[in-house]
């Protein structure tokens, strides 16, 4: 029996970003970005899934995110997580990496008595791989980042087949780890309908206050009972319910500053347009000639 | 006030050190010429005192090297745990790793034991005095990437932590060994092994030596997802065999599995400078470009003329690559002749 926690982060579909997106100043209008589950997440889910089939246990997805990220502790749900956590609260947002890493840590620490902590390797939107082992090192836990495949899981060890740079390693770790998964390790299960039909209305606190606010027939002491019993309430951790230092969260927290941020201008100008026709890439080839290329 | 060191971690893999820690200290020698600091290697390993020697060829003032059996293969406790022992003691001003597989697992933790700011995958980093929200900050390191899929580039900065920490990806920063070399002088730093140090041992490492390389190719021809598959990209092959050139790929058709990752070009790629580029389908996002665009003759090949690779190409070329490449091949083997 293994409990296993999985970070999980919505992202801005960084692939597929329009020019619209972009504002005229350059900075990215992100309210304008469509926003999606980070596909190695789904992966580091389906690996704390395919323990919990082998081994038993429990498996606890989590976010730290604005409200909307509730969507992607749904789609956990339907994928076969036993429970998820939103971690937000406006102190939290503008964090760096540094800063993320503490408050999850400290959510960790909340939920406690883990065995695995699985992430995906990176984000796309920042692709930076770092929440991973900051958060490991913050909970002084070993790392096995860059994960392709689980072994085997016995005498309190894990037995890994990892990545590295022009190969692989076989490592042994003690358990409790955190884990960071890459893409192509596993197939993320699809939603499974039953699940959907059963967790489709589960809401998180924001979203239940939300409903209050729209409608004022509603109380938020019965309504969070109410979700409750029905095993519908997505628990949210705010900062008051953790432990944390307000300095060391969200922006002010965050080491790393954005001093400028540039649209890309292409420079432009030199190019030379060459016609698709035997011609023109014979008369192309001998200029290269020319200037000893080939 | 700061002591205005610049360290390099030295990566070694069975004793050998990775070209991107020798490209890093050249990096680093001039930001620390720009700040008049020392520029540090550190080294950790078993028997690599001659990494360490080899490390003044680059610039360095001083190597400490932490030689121990245990630390023959790159574990990351105890890498991490010396490293932040003495990065807490010494505080150096700048902590540049290698966005390697090992350097984006270790510094990370680093970062976050010493609460450092860490910005992962720099293209360029520089020395500047720095006005920010009001306050003077004197000679910050820029810390400058791609972000948000390439539509910017960000100029990120720590201003308020005493150690600036970045990652590089291998090729981004040109090595260039100096012309007077410091004197060597290598410190050695003993080693004591803690529990925790132990929580994760290898049993198997295996490793090749990658046949692909992309850094000394004088010719890549490089395809995007614009090929749309797999098939098509046989014709860059056939094309980089006619003029014997390496075959490259973006991200997204290594994404999509047209092309092996360590073919890929760009930010979190390979950055390369060769004699020619030829891009066919790429459509030229920034992050692809950091990777070529110092290349000396650069020919885009694509359907769509409004491609941003267009505006940095010497020669471009609107059109199938289907007809394309073998008129090319066909043409160069006839002039040849």
């Amino acid at each position: 029996m293994f409990k296993s926690i999985v970070l999980v982060k919505q992202v801005p579909d960084t692939a597929n970003i329009s020019g619209k997106v972009m504002k005229d100043d350059g900075t990215v209008n992100r309210a304008m970005l469509p926003a999606i589950f980070n596909y190695e997440d789904r992966v580091a889910l389906e690996f704390a899934l395919q323990v919990k089939q082998k081994y038993g246990g429990k498996v606890i997805a989590i976010t730290m995110g604005p409200p909307r990220a509730a969507d992607i502790l749904r789609e956990c749900l339907y994928m076969g997580a036993d429970q998820a956590y939103a971690i937000s609260d406006r102190k939290f947002a503008g964090a760096d990496t540094l800063a993320t890493s503490y408050v999850l840590s400290e959510a960790i620490k909340k939920i406690g008595g883990y065995d695995f902590i699985f992430a995906g390797r990176q984000a796309i939107d920042g692709d930076t791989a770092q929440v991973g082992p900051q958060t490991a090192e913050k909970l002084n836990v070993p790392q096995i980042t860059y994960a392709e495949e689980i072994i085997d899981i016995k005498d309190g060890k894990i037995k890994i087949r990892k990545k590295i740079d022009g190969g692989f390693e076989i490592v042994r770790c003690k358990i409790p780890c955190l884990i960071t998964v890459l893409k192509g390790a596993a197939e993320p299960r699809p939603f499974q309908a039953k699940r959907i039909m059963a967790y489709k209305g589960a809401k998180t606190l924001m979203e239940l206050e939300k409903m209050t606010e729209e409608n004022s027939l509603l109380y938020i002491d019965k309504l969070l009972h109410e979700y409750e019993e029905r095993n519908l309430f997505i628990p949210t951790l705010t900062a008051d319910d953790l432990d944390v230092e307000s300095e060391r969260c969200g922006i002010k927290g965050s080491p790393t500053k954005v001093h400028k941020v540039e649209s890309v201008v292409l420079a432009g100008g030199n190019q030379e347009m060459v016609p698709p026709t035997k011609d023109g890439i014979g008369s192309l080839i001998d200029r290269l000639l020319e200037d000893r290329i080939f | 006030m700061h002591n205005n060191e610049v360290w390099v971690f030295i990566e070694q893999r069975n004793g050998k050190p990775a070209d991107v820690s020798f490209e890093l200290l050249s990096k680093g020698r001039k930001l620390a010429d720009s700040m008049k600091g020392a520029l540090k290697a550190v080294v950790i390993g078993h028997d690599v005192k001659s990494i360490a020697s080899q490390t003044f060829k680059y610039g360095a003032n001083e190597a400490l090297l932490i030689d121990h059996p245990d630390l023959k293969l790159f574990r990351t406790m105890p890498y991490s745990r010396i490293m932040n022992e003495l990065i807490k003691k010494h505080v150096p001003r700048i902590v540049l790793f290698g966005a390697t597989v090992y350097g984006r697992d270790l510094a990370p933790r680093i970062a976050s034991n010493t609460r450092s700011g860490l910005t992962a995958d720099c293209t360029d980093l520089k020395i500047s005095d720095v006005k920010y929200l009001g306050k003077e900050y004197p000679q910050l390191l820029l810390q400058i990437r791609p972000a948000f899929g390439g539509n910017i580039v960000a100029t990120i900065i720590t201003p308020d932590v005493p150690v600036q920490m970045a990652t590089v990806r291998e090729g981004v920063m040109e090595m260039h060994p100096c012309e007077k070399p410091h004197k060597e002088k290598i410190t050695e730093i003993p080693y004591n092994p803690i529990d925790i140090d132990g929580l994760l041992e290898i049993i198997e490492q295996q490793r090749e030596e990658s046949k692909v390389n992309l850094k000394s190719a004088p010719i890549i021809v490089a395809g995007g997802y614009g090929l749309g598959s797999k098939e098509n990209f046989k014709l860059l092959h056939d094309l980089a065999h006619a003029i014997g050139g390496e075959v490259a790929g973006s991200r997204a058709a290594v994404d999509a599995g047209f092309v092996s990752p360590e073919r890929q070009v760009g930010q979190t790629g390979v950055t390369v400078r060769p004699k020619l580029y030829i891009a066919v389908g790429i459509s030229g996002a920034i992050q692809h470009r950091a990777g070529m665009q110092e290349a000396k003759k650069i020919i885009a090949i694509n359907t769509d003329p409004d491609a941003p690779i267009f505006d940095i190409c010497h020669y471009g070329i609107v059109g199938d690559a289907a007809q394309v490449i073998p008129m090319f091949i066909e043409t160069y083997k006839h002039k040849l002749k």
